[in-house]
């Protein structure tokens, strides 16, 4: 028996399409993955999503997404896809390496995830200093002076969140202004335990069996200078998570989903919401707005094939 | 907690981990969202391979002696015991498949 539809991802994209669809009546079935929730049940507080004049904390707001998906009917399932075959009808989509589950339509919300450097001793000092997830792994870091990789948002959340433990933070960035919002740089920028070192790119992760510093080059003079750190927090954006589905939906350059008539994707019935399809805005609310598209259209699109 | 995982501490960790069978230890905290997602999958590790391997979980929260002895500054990080040393280290969440392709040395 094939569902009518599968939303695979539980982000604000993927909640939103299962409230729409689940109102709808198509009691959609939910592959949450394995980082359930998505991107905001990292962060801490939500201070841009409409009705919350308080703010509201990341795995709070996705609690109530939650809920209110739950409440209409959605399905729920701690699955994390691994396979999608969208070559013939019903799509078959396979999650945890074994269940199979078959849609009529498939909405598509995996979202993004972090961005790493590149560079020399990242990866072998990944978990001895280095990071992605300052509120996973600031603690860490009481009283140390800790660098902060990145210009936008997410980098400037990252550094004032470890103002709370380090010593000193000091935020990297390859430009001389970020590119965050005016709010969140102004707070970095009068922060007393924050340093900004402007122009400047990492190119090399110092350290035998832990960190112990971050060479940089001045993208001006060429010059290279060692940060003398025990933490780095790699803040430079995220890329979407597209992987399972290269060579059978069309993606542009960097791998975000293309979508053509609203949120359709290359194959008729393959839907695609939130960061995954989003390079400019990968905000929380429009990633709700997107999954909000998307199960109206896959609602349509059904209905046109009976 | 399931009951068939270990609560490990700094008392307790010598103890725990001594031994010819191997023990993974996952280093996790309240606050760390990485970690309550493979919480179910070290739950169901367990149950499905309890003469195998020994599951123990210690908060680095409440016992940072053993977290700063094992140089643990990521969360979650899974560390296999054997004989007492350490044998196998698996840093961020992962599927709970990749996770029984790490351990399957362990669990054979």
């Amino acid at each position: 028996m094939s569902e009518s539809l599968v939303i695979i991802g539980s982000g604000p994209a993927g909640l939103t399409a299962a409230i729409y669809a689940a109102r709808g009546g198509l009691a959609p079935v939910v592959l949450e993955g394995l980082q359930a929730g998505g991107q905001l049940m990292l962060t801490t507080d939500v201070e841009n999503f409409p009705g919350f004049p308080d703010g509201i904390l990341g795995p709070e707001l996705m609690d109530l997404l939650r809920r209110q998906a739950e409440r209409f009917g959605a399905r729920l399932l701690p699955g994390d896809v691994s396979r999608a075959d969208f070559s013939s009808r019903p799509f078959l989509v396979e999650a945890n390496g074994s269940e199979e589950y078959l849609a009529d339509a498939v909405i598509i919300a995996t979202g993004a995830e972090a961005r790493w450097l590149g560079i020399p001793g990242e990866e072998r000092l990944r978990g001895y200093g280095v990071s992605a997830c300052a509120t996973c792994d600031g603690f860490f870091f009481k009283e140390r002076r800790v660098a902060v990789v990145g210009g936008g948002d997410s980098a400037m959340e990252e550094a004032l969140f470890l103002t709370r433990f380090a010593s000193e933070v000091v935020v990297v960035h390859r430009r001389h202004e970020f590119r965050a919002s005016a709010i969140m740089a102004r707070r970095v920028l009068d922060h007393p335990k924050i340093l900004v070192r402007w122009n400047a790119v990492p190119v090399e992760v110092l350290g035998e069996q832990a960190v112990t510093g971050l060479r940089l080059r001045d993208t001006i003079t060429g010059a290279e200078e060692d940060l003398q750190v025990d933490g780095i927090f790699v803040a430079i954006g995220h890329e979407p998570v597209t992987g399972l589905f290269r060579g059978q939906l069309e993606m542009d350059h960097l791998g975000y989903l293309i979508t053509k008539e609203s949120s359709m994707t290359s194959v008729p019935g393959v839907f695609a919401a939130g960061d995954v399809a989003d390079a400019t805005y990968r905000q929380a609310v429009t990633a709700a707005g997107t999954g909000c598209r998307a199960a109206i259209d896959a609602e349509r699109w059904l209905e046109a094939q009976e | 907690m399931a009951d068939n995982i270990v609560t490990a501490t700094d008392a307790s960790f010598g103890s725990i981990i001594a031994g010819d069978k191997p023990v993974l230890v996952d280093f996790w905290a309240p606050w760390c969202a990485p970690c309550r997602l493979i919480a179910p999958f070290l739950e169901e590790i367990a149950t499905q391979y309890p003469d195998k391997i020994t599951i123990a979980k210690l908060n680095i929260d409440e016992n940072q002696q053993t977290a700063l002895e094992h140089s643990v500054m990521s969360i979650p990080t899974l560390m296999v015991f054997h004989n007492g040393r350490p044998a196998a280290r698996i840093v961020g969440a992962r599927p709970k498949a990749a996770l029984l392709h790490d351990l399957a040395p362990y669990l054979a």
